[in-house]
């Protein structure tokens, strides 16, 4: 029997190579547990992106790679009902987040010089339509429209969609405005200007980052959106995206053409937020930069 | 018509608040051409909202503010030919410092050249030539208060207002900034009014000091004039060091404290009437006790304040005072006091005792401070139920407790007035009204106490016809 050269190990560094063990042990589970998160919540999105370069007509088959189903969505040969209803969702987003972004803007610097305790009550009532479930607010608005004998349509979905979006607008230019010095306001009337001057070449640009967040914000929820949309759009064959493919479905399969478009729009949205992180990123440094 | 050669006159301005509270109390004030003249006065005391009176940003309740004559009391900011420089600067984050200082310019539509012209000899006069493209959040906050002066300079204003502008800097680089700002206000030559809570600060820049209490004006006057002739105990205390005590002016030129008679200046108080009086440390001679000694005392503490040492110094009946000399006198030590007669400031007295309006209530009970407070039987059977009183009290006479719940009535303390061997105490009930206390405890400004006065210590008599 050969014996070891090792001298035996003391009590510490057995303590010490127990640890490492179990550090070991620990950093290999929880790096696991984020990697089958992260396959989870993305292998959906995967799957759609690969079946979008294959003609098949079901998902799931594959029959080849092919830039087919591109071409026919980006030549309009997929159909008139889906080139109108991406047409649709691109008009209503756009308007709503415009008129919602101007909306909130006026909103949040009105709610921000009221006084602590009507600031608190307004900002209560804000989060309401937040958290209010979709499925409420389309039937509340449908119901509003029919009172007030509003022929739906176009109109009323772009209304629906701005009352729903404006709160998240107030929400995302609040921490700027809060963030912002109390006086400058003041200062731009003191060197003269009238408070729409001081408004437009003052207060703006200073809130452009948080009103650019709330309006990229509601573009999305708008494009999102179906419950609200559902309701207010009346029987006149106004289809946005999510509800041509809510009437597709029921009649049996997806278009094929949609995998494509899914593809183009999540690849747009990472885009998106990828600069927005680097603007945020960028703004960072430059602020940490000029603090030394 | 007169053609007055004050600029800025405020007369008789209140403003209040929504909550009911006066930020400003009736406050007139004439300002005139090319002045410097300093707001000061401690946090809270109103001084920023006088300014933001004269700058428009807000309306006086009453009263009215007057610019070379005319009233501009409602005019909008934008309209007034006077500019402010902000406490935290106020430049636009989005523009850099050419841009912010072309601010006002762009707006009044000057062409390019004299805006270039004007904006680069505004940055020269403070000092930050090279600086016109640098974006402002990369400037210290020294040369960020230079480019907010320049900003407000540029518009040749009538009035230039300054709202604490050097609260944000440090010690070194604000006392450099006083002398320069001293020094650019004798150049342009146009008016300055600067609003501080340091009275150093206030001592060394201006032409005039305003000192502010409480909404309202307590002193105006040169800074020798608030600094040695202080006209009540707030100024006294709040200006420089002091020792305060109460005396009694025995005749013209004559004053007796800490029980003894002293030979002052002061004249045309009467005969044996209750007074203040204020003596600077640095006024007091300190020596070895000897017959010239005026008052002798024993040395309890002595700290080196750079400059000088501070010592305090008690007598045999009690008293404290602060006394600052060169020369060090280690604790323990016997020395002798003296003070020269022109440096005893007397003042009036603002009050002898809190006096009341109260109302008699059956049961011997008398209401007063919106409390029922109890008064022997004896002295309420001299009055009917309901009958109007004056109530007075000493202000000896009022026991503080630390447990609120032990008094009637309970306040906080509000303002603290070292007297020599006791405190005067300004203790402010819930419901806004000041009582006056001496007392020998300390307390702390902010402290919560129960306000308790026995029965014996409440006087009651018919309210004099003479108002």
């Amino acid at each position: 029997m050969s014996r070891t050269n090792q001298p035996p190990m003391t009590s510490a560094q057995l303590e010490a190579a127990r640890r490492a063990r179990i550090s070991r042990r620990r950093r290999f589970f929880s790096q696991t547990y984020l990697w089958v998160l992260l396959l989870v919540l993305y292998a959906p999105i995967f799957v759609i992106i690969i079946f979008s370069f294959t003609e098949s007509k079901v998902l799931g088959n594959w029959t080849g790679f092919s830039f087919h189903l591109y071409e026919q969505l980006f030549t309009g040969n997929a159909g008139r009902s889906l080139n109108s209803a991406i047409v649709n969702t691109a008009l209503i987003a756009l308007i709503s987040a415009l008129f919602s972004t101007l909306l909130g803007t006026l909103a949040a610097i009105g709610i921000y010089n009221m006084r602590q305790r009507d600031r608190k009550i307004i900002n209560f009532l804000n989060s309401i339509p937040m958290i209010n479930p979709d499925i409420l607010t389309g039937i509340s608005l449908f119901l509003l429209f029919v009172f007030l004998g509003i022929s739906r349509g176009f109109m009323t979905v772009v209304i629906a969609h701005i009352v729903f979006c404006t709160p998240y607008v107030v929400l995302s230019v609040m921490p700027r405005l809060s963030k912002m010095n109390p006086n400058i306001y003041e200062a731009a009337l003191d060197l003269g200007a009238t408070p729409m001057q001081a408004l437009r070449k003052v207060m703006l640009p200073e809130l452009f980052p948080g009103m650019l967040s709330g309006f990229i914000l509601s573009v999305t929820l708008s494009i999102d959106d179906f419950g609200v949309t559902f309701f207010t759009k009346g029987s006149g064959g106004l289809e946005t995206l999510s509800t041509f493919i809510y009437v597709d479905a029921r009649k049996g399969g997806l278009t094929p053409e949609l995998r494509p478009l899914f593809s183009v729009i999540f690849l747009t949205m990472f885009v998106l937020l990828l600069i927005i992180n680097w603007r945020a990123e960028r703004g960072n440094t430059k602020k940490q930069n000029n603090d030394k | 018509m007169q053609q007055s050669n004050y600029i800025i006159e405020v007369n008789n301005v209140s403003k209040q608040f929504e909550d009911g509270k006066f930020a400003l109390d009736n406050v007139s004030l004439s300002i005139r051409k090319g002045e410097f003249v300093t707001i000061l006065g401690p946090s809270g005391c109103g001084k920023t909202t006088l300014l933001r009176c004269i700058a428009g940003f807000q309306v006086a309740s009453s009263g009215d503010v007057l610019l070379n004559g005319e009233d501009i009391t409602q005019i909008p900011p934008y309209k007034r030919p006077v500019n402010t420089v902000f406490q935290k600067y106020a430049l636009f984050p989005h523009l850099n410092v050419f841009d912010n200082v072309a601010f006002g310019l762009k707006l009044k539509k000057f062409d390019r050249t004299t805006i270039t012209q004007k904006v680069k000899s505004a940055l020269k006069t403070v000092g930050m030539t090279d600086y016109e493209y640098r974006d402002v959040d990369s400037l210290s906050g020294g040369q960020q208060q230079r480019v907010a002066i320049a900003r407000a300079i540029v518009n040749q204003p009538e009035v230039l207002l300054l709202d604490e502008p050097l609260a944000a800097l440090d010690l070194k680089m604000r006392k450099d900034m006083q002398i320069e700002l001293k020094e650019m206000h004798k150049k342009l030559g146009i008016t300055f009014i600067y609003v501080t809570h340091d009275q150093e600060e206030a001592l060394t820049l201006s032409d005039r000091v305003v000192v502010m209490s409480e909404g309202k004006i307590q002193q105006i006057g040169t800074p020798s004039e608030v600094y040695n002739e202080p006209v009540n105990c707030f100024v006294a205390d709040f200006i420089g060091e002091s020792n305060i005590l109460n005396g009694v002016m025995l005749e013209d030129r004559r004053v007796r404290f800490c029980e003894h008679e002293f030979d002052c200046v002061d004249t045309g108080f009467g005969e044996n009437v209750p007074v203040d009086v204020v003596v600077r440390p640095e006024d007091w001679y300190i020596f070895d006790a000897s017959d010239a000694a005026q008052l002798t005392g024993i040395v309890q503490s002595c700290i080196f304040k750079g400059v000088h040492y501070e010592m305090a110094v008690l007598t045999p009946n009690g008293y404290e005072f602060m006394v600052q000399d060169y020369h060090a006198f280690e604790p323990g030590r016997e020395v002798g006091l003296l003070v020269k007669p022109e440096d005893i400031q007397v003042m009036k007295k603002e009050r002898l005792c809190n006096t009341f309006e109260g109302e008699i209530l059956a049961g011997n009970k008398v209401c007063f401070l919106d409390a029922d407070w109890d008064i022997p039987g004896q002295v309420a059977q001299q009055f009917e139920v309901g009958t109007k009183v004056q109530v007075t009290v000493g202000f000896n006479r009022i026991t503080l407790e630390d447990h609120e719940e032990d008094g009637l009535l309970t306040g906080v303390v509000h303002f603290i007035l070292y007297k020599g061997d006791h405190y005067h105490l300004t203790v402010r009930t819930d419901d806004g009204e000041d009582l006056f206390v001496d007392t020998r405890d300390v307390w702390d400004d902010g402290d919560r106490v129960g306000i308790v006065i026995s029965p014996d210590n409440i006087h009651v008599s018919p309210i004099s016809s003479e108002k």
